[in-house]
């Protein structure tokens, strides 16, 4: 096998001293960047990038993908310590996540979230090893309707998951475009919903809106309710990843099916954010305790992390053989790449051997160093819980504040999130779901872009989503999720009156 | 602030003259006294990205600045955040920004009140070009057969994809509709690099990506390059494919398509700072201009190296202002009052 050699070769170019070294300094600063909102692993590489610049190139991206693994490792820890997503694709973690740290269960969680994220990532790597030739021309044959059909996808497998009556979900997600809307629009070029109000013109970053809605809308919550955190009976000890991983192999199928949709966005490139919501909308279809999720179920959790991983490491897969960034951070790091001189593209893998297979190796190194950093600061990180919540509570606003400047440098944004901080508050009494929004929020204004470039490649032709059978078979699939309850009441309702 | 400004320009040469130093001609020179915001008006990955991260990292590398320079992304608004906070930045002498054609076109679509004239300029940097691709399966090998072929093939037919709406490739699709007479559909994408595998994915008929943004694919032999749109022909004359190198592609005015554009790759800074703060960034660029990276980025990218500063640089300037003006005015991409 040539694969099995040059990976070997790649092992001896990644494993001296010096990059084990950047490894887990790359790791250590990644956890860090994604447990501060709004500092993000998009940010945290462009400010570290220049650092970079006086290094040997391999030893440079080895020391940023790490940043970038510990970025989506850290982007866990709040989302489900303190129900606030530092990354994008952490929104569907808290689902499950927080209401596990709730009920003292954060260790457990942690590790949950962790070790997915590890399998996913895992999956991800072996598949670029042996595949990458072949799936990265996959990636071409993605234009504007398929990806329009990709986002419908993740749409429809959100609809109807919810315990909220679906006009509920509908209403949130109809507030989430609107707000994606507003700014600059792609088709046209023209400022719109900014109502004469230049510092509108920005739009509404994802962040702010999260980081109000989730966090500062927690917090206000525990205050009516006494102050008081319910996850301090955690248990602290090492123990805890040991039972955890004893439970984890009976959700292998959730597993690999996250882990395939993760490396499919991660690819074509729909991103990590889709990918995480995409599988726990259909894992809760399929699974037996579909029912219960939202209340803290472990696979809730195994779902989104594992296919988020799969697609922010299969994402470097198209940067680095086509020369497309499959997320923000990607197209940083490729950035980082012209400045070495490395031309990201189809020669990439014939012209700088040495490079793509020490970054490959460096992959499945710098993620088994991670998720050991992590799994061993589990106990750490779950005895944050045991502070006070009089304590607590004004550094996560200070650093929640922090991360919503941080986003563009205005003070702006950080009432913006206190407005939707509030905005937060009023769902949660009114029992509207948050997700939708959030989602909505996130893709509303890809998926506008797409359809409307559709639009225009068919001069108006809605048939143009059903063209072909990439296309086609994957808006049938989400028509198909879309109408799965009404399918599975049909189904009972025949079976009735057969009886 | 102020008092830090006070004390860089005021102060030190006073305290210089008093003689409490000793050597006393470098102190008249201006320097940055904290570190400069480097604004730019797009998003992270695109071309003035990729450019001003280089800038910064060739600053750093080579220790041309005793303070560091951060580049800082205000991309709302099609840039016009960023070109706002420098308007409001007036006599900053740590904020300097990098434009591209959104200098002139984001004012003009949108009607966000600022002008480049609410700028000082500092230096031209270089000039990007523009290159019409197809893809290297269609049979089109000169921009003639290509646009005999769209002229058979109707109006609308033809899709040529693009960075943004109303911006430069927009203008420079609505300009060869006009030099030939024929018409596209033309699909915006919000990134060049976005663009460029659509074309290789056939999505698109053909798109105006900059060098630097189609290089890989050309180089793989998925893309053809069928003309540039400068006046004369990019002067690089390595092989970058099997076969042809920059210095070979056709300029489009002599393969009959008569027109031509260029993007402006330069630094502004805020109104009203003194002359020897503009002297020391003129000075810096120079250096960087000098550095081995920055010659190997240009040759990379296939610029036109034309630097520029003072006046020579500000009618460059008032010139492409208004040719955007005709040519915004000619497509009906002016914003309405």
């Amino acid at each position: 096998m040539e694969e099995i050699n040059a990976l070997f070769h790649g092992f001896s170019v990644a494993l001296t001293p010096f990059n084990l070294m950047l490894m887990v300094i790359g790791v250590v600063l990644g956890v860090l960047i994604g447990v501060l909102p709004g500092l993000g692993g998009a940010n945290g590489i462009a400010i570290l990038l220049p650092l970079t610049f006086t290094m040997p190139p391999t030893s440079a991206v080895i020391m940023l993908s790490c940043i970038y693994w510990g970025a989506l490792f850290g982007g866990a820890i709040t989302s489900i310590l303190f129900n606030i997503p530092g990354e994008p694709w952490s929104v569907a973690t808290t689902f499950d996540g927080y209401p596990m740290a709730q009920q003292g269960k954060a260790g457990e969680a942690l590790t949950t979230a962790f070790t997915s994220s590890f399998i996913g990532a895992f999956f991800a790597v072996v598949m670029i090893t042996f595949l990458a030739p072949l799936v990265a021309k996959f990636a071409l044959q993605f234009g504007p309707p398929e990806f329009f059909s990709v986002f419908f996808l993740t749409f429809c497998s959100f609809i109807g998951m919810g315990k909220e009556p679906p006009f509920k979900i509908v209403a949130a997600m109809m507030l989430g475009f609107a707000l994606a809307a507003v700014g600059i629009d792609t088709v046209t070029g023209q400022l719109r919903l900014i109502f004469g109000w230049h510092e509108l013109m920005r739009g509404f970053d994802f962040l702010i809106a999260v980081i109000g809605l989730f966090g500062i809308g927690e917090i206000l919550l525990s205050m009516e309710e006494g102050l008081s955190f319910q996850g301090r009976t955690a248990k602290i000890n090492m123990r805890i990843v040991i039972e955890t991983w004893k439970k984890l192999p009976k959700f292998w199928l959730t597993s690999l099916r996250s882990c395939i949709i993760g490396c499919w966005m991660g690819i074509t490139p729909g991103g990590a954010t889709p990918a995480s919501f995409m599988s726990y909308g259909i894992a809760k279809r399929m699974s037996p305790d579909g029912g219960k999720f939202g209340t803290g179920m472990p696979e809730g959790i195994v779902a989104p992390e594992t296919a988020a991983h799969a697609a922010g490491t299969a994402a470097l897969l198209p940067m680095l053989s086509l020369g497309i960034p499959g997320s923000p951070t990607a197209a940083v790091l490729l950035g980082g790449l012209l400045i070495w001189g490395l031309q990201p593209g189809p020669l990439l893998f014939v012209e700088q051997k040495d490079f793509v297979w020490g970054l490959i190796a460096s992959m499945y190194l710098g993620n088994i160093v991670g998720l050991i950093i992590v799994l061993t600061c589990v106990p750490l990180f779950a005895a944050i819980l045991r502070i006070p919540f009089s304590i607590v509570a004004p550094v996560i606003i200070v650093i929640c504040a922090i991360g919503a400047f941080t986003v563009n440098n205005a003070m702006l944004d950080i009432w913006f999130m206190l407005l939707f901080g509030v905005m937060g508050y009023a769902f949660k009494k009114l029992s509207y779901p948050l997700a939708p929004l959030v989602l909505a929020l996130v893709l509303g204004d890809q998926a506008e872009d797409a359809f409307r470039q559709s639009m225009l490649i068919s001069q108006g032709d809605v048939r143009v989503f059903f063209s072909n059978g990439l296309v086609g078979s994957i808006m049938a699939l989400g028509l198909l999720m879309l109408f799965w309850p009404l399918i599975g009441r049909m189904k009972a309702a025949l079976r009735k009156s057969a009886a | 602030m102020n008092i830090q400004r006070a004390f860089s320009r005021g102060l030190l040469p006073l305290v210089a003259a008093l003689g409490f130093m000793t050597a006393a001609s470098p102190v008249a020179a201006w320097e940055p006294t904290k570190s400069v915001e480097f604004i730019i008006p797009a998003g992270t990955g695109g071309g003035a990205d990729q450019m001003a991260r280089l800038i910064q990292g060739i600053v750093a590398k080579h220790n041309l600045m005793k303070q560091a320079l951060i580049p800082v992304n205000k991309s709302g608004g099609a840039g016009a955040e960023g070109f706002l906070e420098l308007k409001a930045a007036k006599g900053d002498p740590h904020k300097i920004i990098i434009t591209l054609s959104n200098l002139f076109t984001t004012p003009m679509a949108t009607g966000v009140p600022f002008n480049w004239k609410d700028l000082t300029p500092v230096a031209m940097l270089s000039l990007d070009n523009f290159v019409l691709w197809v893809n290297s399966e269609d049979p089109y090998k000169t921009p003639k057969e290509y646009l005999d072929a769209v002229k058979k093939g109707g109006p609308n037919a033809f899709k040529m994809g693009g960075t943004g709406s109303k911006q430069e490739d927009q203008i420079i699709t609505v300009a060869i509709e006009k030099a030939a007479g024929v018409k596209f559909t033309y699909i915006p994408f919000k990134g060049g690099g976005a663009v460029a595998t659509q074309l290789v994915g056939k999505h698109i008929n053909s798109s105006v990506n900059n060098p630097i943004e189609a290089v890989a694919q050309w180089r793989a032999g998925s893309l053809r390059a069928l003309c540039v749109f400068d006046d004369q022909r990019m002067p690089y004359k390595d092989k970058v494919t099997a076969t042809q190198s920059w210095n070979d592609v056709p300029t489009c005015k002599e393969a009959g398509i008569p027109m031509d554009y260029v993007m402006l790759r330069g630094i502004f800074m805020p109104a009203g700072v003194p002359p020897d703060v503009v002297a020391f960034y003129v000075d810096l660029f120079n250096k960087v201009r000098a550095t081995p990276e920055w010659k190997k980025f240009m040759e990379d990218g296939a610029f036109n190296q034309t630097f520029m500063t003072g006046k020579a640089y500000a009618d460059w300037v008032a010139k492409a202002e208004s040719l955007h003006r005709d040519l915004m005015k000619e497509a009906g991409f002016l914003a309405k009052p």
